[in-house]
């Protein structure tokens, strides 16, 4: 790092609790940092916010947690004069030291010296037939439509999968007008009260859980725990939705299913600044590498938020402030003039041990371990998964052609499985198929889900328009079929 | 707070949607679907609704193509859906 420290450029990509905590630390030490969202609006998923035309009280957007909204919603808006904060904006490539964007259709190159990676995360989906059906959403979609677009994704729902999301967007619809068909937990209801004592590390989150359940039971919302998701019913649209439990098996009527197993974390962009990745026995899933401050094993690359591993928007708060500090740690003690510069505010780690990040975040690291006891994905998903059943909704790729590649060409590893298979090449590059993907080829060759390891990221991490292709420089697109 | 209305075409017929509505919630205010498979004829609608599964990808009449979930629906923009009509 050769600049000097006040040309030095931080750069963070997303806006959501650890993006916002994030510069809010960056500008309390003087800097003014960049912000790079795809949204309209900053907040993220958690506190996203409606257009400007449809504002609304924060209590009906976020209910309980409106406060925590507030809080950093409005710091995030005070703090604007001093960030460059560019919504709508899309990083579809990560060089060395440089970004590739993509805004109002055209692309340009932003330097950084240090890069904030703060990209969140999606629904981790666990398909079933009929998944492709208009109608049926992601459970984060449903809150989308609530959140940002004052509407619902039906009016008589059935929430289906796993997760703390289940509860509380089947509470949302509920309360905002919505009827609720039936709440489905693929995870049995039992394990809620084994995961209890766990639960107790962050007794006011657990509360509300148990608040959203007292109250659907009291409207009524048929709620069953230990489901199997057979298949949504329809043609055109979704018009309900077949499910098994202890042996029997059921068809709710609906005109909208909510579905997902817990998030996924967004990892191409560290993928693509050459972050390591370890594997993650909570998440089930790869992870870039971090330390208890944010840092990734790339020099100059930070990660934080549940881009990084799945801990929830609080915790975010804190890992986007800690990647931060420690960003600022790092540029100034690799400063040249480090022994004369003005003096940088210290990492709360160096002078107070008791509040250190690792500490902080351990609550939530408890918690997080209770809630994948409370909502154990379905242990048998990929063998009871039907051949015919649709696992890339991109391309139509199916459980019996995932398996039979496994077993015709011996492929193992996930990245194989892609070159012969075309799985996770598709337009979403694997964020909706490859928890799917994995499991199957995992369950195909008989291997722990570790082992078939993860989808490699490809630039551009979403689809460019073609014609912007032949504007960028050749070496920074790497066509797909290249791969393998 | 009221909206203004906001006037498009899908597929050729005249429509209108409210101001603050993506591409998405305008068309399917008006239908079920917003495009067919490019891998069988069934119908899609979304998915994700952040900008992540790329379901929603519909054209306009002048060929340009958009994410129907994070594209705000705008006065006047002509939306082919690629339904049979």
């Amino acid at each position: 790092m050769s600049s000097t420290p006040k040309e030095r450029r931080f750069v963070i990509v997303g806006a959501g609790p650890a993006g916002m905590r994030a510069a809010e630390r960056l500008v309390e030490a003087g800097e003014r940092p960049v912000v790079i969202d795809e949204a309209q609006r900053f907040g993220g998923q958690i506190y996203r916010q409606p257009p400007a035309v449809m504002q609304r009280e924060r209590r009906d957007l976020y209910g309980f947690e409106a406060g925590r909204a507030a809080a950093v919603l409005d710091r995030f808006e005070a703090l604007r004069p001093q960030v460059d904060y560019r919504p709508q904006t899309l990083v579809w490539q990560v060089e060395a030291s440089a970004l590739q964007l993509l805004h109002a259709g055209r692309t340009t190159t932003l330097p950084f010296d240090a890069l904030i990676l703060a990209t969140g995360a999606t629904d981790r989906v666990l398909p079933f037939p009929g998944w492709t059906l208009p109608g049926v959403y992601t459970l984060g979609a449903a809150q989308v439509a609530l959140k940002f677009q004052a509407t619902l994704i039906g009016p008589r729902v059935v929430f289906a999968g796993t997760g703390p999301l289940l509860y509380l967007v089947a509470w949302q619809y509920a309360s905002h007008g919505g009827q609720v068909a039936a709440v489905l937990d693929s995870a049995p209801l039992s394990a809620k009260l084994r995961a209890a004592p766990g639960m107790l590390a962050r007794p006011t989150v657990a509360a509300k859980g148990a608040y959203f359940l007292a109250r659907l039971r009291l409207l009524g919302v048929p709620l069953h725990g230990g489901v199997t998701l057979l298949k949504a019913e329809g043609r055109e649209r979704v018009t309900g939705l077949s499910w098994l439990a202890q042996g029997t098996t059921h068809t709710t009527e609906c005109d909208a299913v909510g579905f997902g197993h817990g998030l996924r974390s967004e990892t191409q962009l560290a993928d693509l600044a050459g972050c390591a990745f370890d594997w993650n026995e909570i998440d089930q899933a790869w992870l870039p590498q971090r330390d208890a401050a944010g840092r990734s094993s790339v020099r100059g690359v930070y990660l934080a938020g549940d881009g990084a591993g799945i801990l929830g928007a609080d915790a975010a708060e804190l890992s986007g402030a800690g990647a931060a500090q420690a960003a600022l740690d790092d540029l100034q003690a690799s400063s040249p003039a480090a022994a004369s510069a003005r003096a940088l505010p210290t990492s709360p780690a160096a002078t107070s041990p008791a509040t250190s990040p690792a500490a902080a975040m351990q609550p939530h690291v408890a918690f997080r371990r209770a809630l994948e006891t409370a909502f154990a994905l379905p242990p048998n998903w990929a063998a009871e998964a039907p051949d015919d059943l649709i696992v890339c909704r991109c391309e139509e790729i199916t459980a019996g052609e995932l398996r039979a590649c496994a077993r015709d060409t011996g492929a193992r590893e996930l990245n194989r499985l892609k070159a012969l298979t075309r799985i996770g090449m598709g337009r979403c590059q694997g964020r909706m198929c490859a928890p799917g993907a994995a499991r199957l080829l995992a369950e195909a060759t008989g291997c722990p889900l570790k082992d078939v390891g993860r989808l490699r990221g490809q630039a551009p991490v979403k689809p460019l328009p073609v014609a912007l292709l032949h504007e960028a420089a050749p070496s920074t697109v790497v066509p797909e079929d290249e791969d393998d | 707070m009221p909206r203004d209305e906001i006037a498009f075409t899908l597929d050729g017929r005249a429509c209108s949607a409210l101001e603050g509505d993506t591409v998405l919630t305008a068309l399917l205010t008006q239908g079920q679907r917003l495009r067919e498979s490019d891998f069988s004829d069934a119908p899609r609608a979304g998915f994700c609704l952040m900008g992540a599964c790329q379901d929603c990808w519909v054209q306009l009449e002048s060929g340009e193509r958009l994410r129907a979930c994070t594209t705000p629906l705008l006065p006047g923009m002509q939306v082919r859906t690629g339904a049979r009509r």
